[in-house]
């Protein structure tokens, strides 16, 4: 992404470590990431990769080094991270949609709260990210009685709805059966081609291969080894990722 | 032989039990083998006799004389007479709020709703009623009518919050009437709490009993789950401490010991509001026991969710966890509000003449010596009719509000 190279750099990880009791998740690892970037986060299970990207959103707390979202430096101050939060979309594996809520409700309940948006706007803007998702009929049902697929593609019309600057995902298509993991990604990839911020943990090699900008591959909590997709798929230089890489092609 | 098998299997007829259900379901369920036909006769007898003794009882041996002499202190103790047409409007208005407010507790008008205003007719059927209260009765049932009616002209987005206003604006000139206003030769001379008793005092101290430990009881759930030490330590504390003791002992001790922690003159003197306010200590820790249950119940992801999202804590208590937490226990809840409701009856013992005081003063009376049987039936009846509703409402809520839930 050449042309963004003057754009500035909106996700700066620098040495970050964060620790589970004596257990260290995430050691030294740093990166930086630029504005409209598709960064696709690969590695083995448990090694750190959900860890990582809760860091960058606050949902799990590191312990030394520095992380900064968008010019804000991530520290405990309280309105620090709320900004943050309201910048960053987060997609869980597990869609994690408010069960008691009516799909629209789900979208607009932030919008409304958190940006203090009138309840009509929020709520033509949820329509139009429904459709953008491809669901605006599901709008009055609750998430329970849709599709795994639909809910996931409801929780990122819902993250969306906060206009965030970069979006994180956590495996997102990991808990959907397989007929319904493309209409996820092909969400997903509408969103990238579009310009957003993503940082994307996910076993879709596929998914990587075309889409990212960037593959990250992480080891027993370290960043091993980034590169293109060109570059790992066809080049990849540090044995553990040759070893992962060829236990998953 | 055969051919008659034939012809009836031919035309598939059923075996005789199954053509009627009745049979059917007889066999099945009472007669299925020889243990169970055992059973269910030794049933059968022993139910004959009780029902035998008990209708006997009822209807010959029974002094019902006692409850139409003494209904004025059952129904509302020692509040005086000429005062009387103020409970009556309390009840009118009562009428008209659960007609406004019918369709959107409960979600739709037709049948529960028809028999629930065919309910004042049905008591102007007892025989014992005198011609006034057949009157009050039927006023009672045109106020809801009548408020169901007007709700119906209510713009539909208004309707929640007008609902919210009728019941608010009723507590307080519910609470107007009994009390009074003004002078003591006014035309609504103050009536001490003392005073009020039977029916009418049970329901009140049940009633504000419940919706003041209510909010009381969530708060202390949160705060035992708070960041917070001081008051997660402070709400354990208290729920501990209360779920100790019993509600007996908590009531003596606010009869006798309230007002050391109270600033001088404040104004607790009467010992019903003393009571209420231990009742509602009490309740509230095991609101708060019964909500932290819901708390639990609800997964990590619903909490990141809405951290993600950028909302406050206090923001996705209010809109996430505590709805999710609250529905999960409606049931639990109700169930400890009914037992609420009759342990009220303890207040009896600290000299308050609630339902079970009035029965014991009534007893207490030479001219009603050995009517105790009486007296205690229709108490128990009448702690059956609103405690049965009370479950009854709550299974309604729990169907209404189970849309969608996982
Ligand atoms: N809350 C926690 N407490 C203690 N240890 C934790 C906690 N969360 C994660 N860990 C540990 O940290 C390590 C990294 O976990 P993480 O969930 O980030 O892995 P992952 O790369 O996302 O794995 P997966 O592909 O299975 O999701 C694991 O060894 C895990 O056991
Ligand atoms: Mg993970």
């Amino acid at each position: 992404m050449s042309e963004n190279e003057t754009e500035g750099e909106i996700i700066i990880c620098q040495d970050v470590c964060k620790w589970f009791g004596d257990f260290q998740a995430l050691k030294d690892c740093s990166l930086r990431v630029k504005a409209q970037e598709v960064v696709v986060i690969i590695g083995p299970s448990g090694s750190g990769k959900s860890t990582f990207i809760r860091c960058i959103n606050r949902l799990e707390e590191h312990q030394t080094g520095e992380i900064v979202v968008d010019g804000i430096p991530l520290t405990r101050d309280v309105r620090n991270i709320e900004q943050i939060r309201s910048e960053t979309g987060m997609v869980f594996q597990q869609f994690n949609l408010f069960p008691h809520l009516t799909v629209l409700e789900n979208i607009t309940l932030a919008p409304i709260q958190v940006r203090k948006m009138k309840k009509e706007e929020a709520q033509d803007t949820a329509m139009s990210l429904l459709n953008r998702v491809g669901i605006p009929e599901q709008a009055d049902k609750h998430p329970g009685q849709l599709s795994g697929g639909q809910q996931q593609r409801v929780a990122i019309a819902r993250s969306l709805a906060m206009s965030p600057k970069i979006m994180l995902f956590d495996e997102p298509t990991s808990a959907l059966d397989p007929e319904m993991i493309k209409e996820v990604l092909d969400v997903m990839q509408e969103l990238a081609e579009s310009g957003m911020t993503m940082l994307v943990v996910t076993h879709e090699m596929g998914f990587a291969r075309e889409v990212a900008d960037r593959i990250v591959f992480m080891d027993a909590g370290e960043i091993v080894e980034v590169g293109t997709p060109e570059h790992f798929f066809t080049n990849a230089q540090h044995d553990r990722t040759k070893l992962f890489l060829s236990q998953i092609l | 032989m055969t051919t008659a098998a034939e012809t009836s299997s031919d035309r598939s007829v059923l075996p005789i039990t199954e053509r009627y259900r009745l049979l059917g379901w007889l066999r099945r369920n009472l007669f299925s083998d020889a243990f169970n036909s055992i059973l269910t006769l030794v049933a059968l007898v022993f139910l004959f006799f009780v029902a035998r003794n008990l209708l006997r009882w009822a209807f010959a041996t029974a002094e019902w004389g006692v409850i139409p002499a003494n209904f004025n202190l059952i129904m509302r103790g020692q509040y005086p007479a000429t005062e009387a047409w103020r409970l009556w409007l309390v009840i009118y208005l009562l009428g008209a709020v659960v007609g406004v407010t019918w369709r959107l507790i409960s979600g739709q008008f037709s049948g529960v709703a028809r028999l629930l205003l065919t309910i004042p007719f049905f008591l102007m059927l007892i025989p014992f009623f005198s011609m006034g209260t057949r009157l009050n009765l039927f006023i009672t049932a045109v106020a809801s009518a009548a408020g169901y009616y007007i709700e119906g002209y209510l713009p539909i987005q208004r309707r929640g919050r007008a609902a919210v206003y009728f019941i608010l604006a009723y507590l307080v000139i519910m609470l107007l009437l009994l009390r009074g206003v003004g002078a003591e030769d006014g035309p609504m001379p103050p009536v001490s709490p003392i005073l009020w008793g039977g029916l009418l005092l049970s329901l009140l101290l049940a009633f504000f009993g419940i919706t003041l430990s209510f909010p009381l009881g969530v708060a202390l759930a949160l705060g035992r789950q708070s960041q917070l030490p001081a008051i997660r330590v402070m709400s354990v504390i208290y729920i501990e401490f209360i779920r100790g003791v019993p509600l007996i002992s908590l009531l003596f001790m606010g009869q006798v010991m309230l007002q050391l922690f109270l600033p001088d003159g404040f104004p607790l003197v009467d010992r019903v509001l003393r009571a209420l306010v231990a009742i509602t200590l009490f309740s509230a820790a095991y609101t708060a026991e019964n909500v932290r249950g819901g708390l639990q119940s609800i997964p990590r992801g619903q909490y990141e969710a809405a951290q993600a999202l950028g909302l406050s804590a206090y923001q996705s208590t209010i809109n996430i966890i505590l709805p999710q937490a609250l529905r999960a226990v409606i049931p639990v809840l109700v169930g400890q509000f009914i037992s609420l409701f009759k342990d009220t009856t303890l207040v009896a013992l600290v000299g308050i003449f609630d339902l079970l005081g009035i029965a014991r003063t009534i007893l207490a009376n030479p001219d009603w010596l050995g009517t105790h049987q009486e007296v205690y039936a229709i108490i128990a009846v009448l702690f059956w009719i609103f405690s049965y509703s009370m479950s009854y409402a709550s299974r309604r809520l729990e169907r209404r509000l189970g849309v969608g839930v996982r």
